[in-house]
C-alpha cells in the first residue's frame, strides 16, 4: 500500500508527468531524457529515482547505455485501484435512491 | 428498476482532485435533505455492509458532523466534517477528515464542494473533492475490501431489500 501512495506522489509532480508522457513513446537513457528539461541532470536522475520506487518505470540495459521505460501495466493497474473507489460512491448512492424513494411514497 | 440517472466519476490524479456526479430522481429540496440532515444521511452515507452513525451533526458555517462508518461487527472509523460555506439547496462546502473516537482529526484531510441543481424533477447532484489525500482513499478502499463490498450490486441491492423488511 506504501508503494501506492508514491505512485499518487509520482503523478503528482509535472516533471514527472512529463517524462512518463516522454518514455511512453519509447524507452530513452537519462541524457536523452535530460535534454527535454531545463534542469539539472542530477534533478532528471532524483525523479527517475522515484519513478522508479514506485515500479512507474523498469531499467534496461542496452550495451553500455541504460534505458528506461514505461510500465504500462502499473499505470493502468492505479486506474483498477481508481475503480474501488467509484464502486463505493456507487453503492451508496444506490442506497441513497431507495432511500429517495422510501420518503417520497411516505409524503404522498 | 434502474433508470437512466447520470453517473460520472473521474480523478484528477494530477491535481488529487476527485469529481463525481450524480443524479436522483426526487425534487431538489428532498435531495438537499438526504445530504444535510444527519437522519437521512445516516440510511446512506456508508458504503453497504457497513452503517453511518452520526453522534453529532451542526449544519452550519463552522458547525461540525461528527460521524462513524461501522462494520458489521461493531467497529467503528471515525469521520470529523467541518462546515466552512453554505448557500441554502444551492451549495455547501466542509472540510473531510478521519478522526479517532475522541474526535481528534487526523493532519490529512481533503475540501469537499457539493453543489444541487434541479431539472424537469431531477436532481443533480456534484461533487468535487480537492486535495483528497491518498491515504484515505487507500483506507476507504482496504475497508471495501475487508467487507467484501465489492460484491456486484445485485447482492447488494437483496441485501438492502432484507434489511428494511
Amino acid at each position: 500500500m506504501r508503494t501506492r501512495r508514491d505512485i499518487f506522489q509520482a503523478i503528482a509532480d509535472p516533471t514527472r508527468r512529463a517524462i512518463i508522457t516522454l518514455i511512453a513513446l519509447k524507452a530513452m537513457t537519462p541524457n536523452a531524457i535530460a535534454e527535454h528539461f531545463n534542469t539539472t541532470r542530477q534533478a532528471v536522475s532524483k525523479h527517475l529515482q522515484i519513478l522508479t520506487e514506485c515500479e512507474l518505470v523498469t531499467q534496461k540495459q542496452q550495451g553500455r547505455e541504460i534505458y528506461y521505460q514505461l510500465e504500462v501495466n502499473k499505470m493502468k493497474e492505479i486506474d483498477e485501484w481508481l475503480q474501488q473507489y467509484r464502486r463505493i460512491w456507487e453503492s451508496q448512492f444506490n442506497q441513497l435512491d431507495k432511500v429517495l424513494g422510501t420518503i417520497k411514497k411516505q409524503r404522498k | 428498476m434502474k433508470s437512466a440517472l447520470q453517473f460520472d466519476f473521474t480523478v484528477d490524479k494530477a491535481a488529487k482532485t476527485v469529481l463525481i456526479t450524480r443524479e436522483f430522481a426526487a425534487e431538489l429540496s428532498l435531495v438537499w435533505d438526504a445530504f444535510t440532515k444527519a437522519e437521512i444521511l445516516d440510511q446512506w452515507n456508508a458504503p453497504a455492509p457497513y452503517k453511518a452513525k452520526t453522534k453529532y451533526m451542526n449544519f452550519e458555517v463552522n458547525g461540525k458532523r461528527f460521524y462513524a462508518m461501522v462494520s458489521p461487527d461493531g467497529q467503528k472509523n471515525w469521520i470529523i466534517q467541518k462546515y466552512t460555506s453554505i448557500t441554502p439547496k444551492t451549495n455547501f462546502k466542509l472540510f473531510n477528515a478521519f478522526a479517532d473516537k475522541d474526535e481528534n482529526p487526523q493532519p490529512t484531510g481533503s475540501e469537499w464542494d457539493y453543489n444541487f441543481s434541479e431539472k424537469n424533477g431531477t436532481t443533480k447532484v456534484s461533487i468535487t473533492i480537492y486535495n483528497e489525500s491518498l491515504e484515505r482513499l487507500d483506507k476507504m478502499i482496504e475497508m471495501g475490501f475487508k467487507q467484501g463490498i465489492t460484491i456486484s450490486l445485485s447482492q447488494l441491492d437483496i441485501l438492502l431489500s432484507t434489511l428494511r423488511c
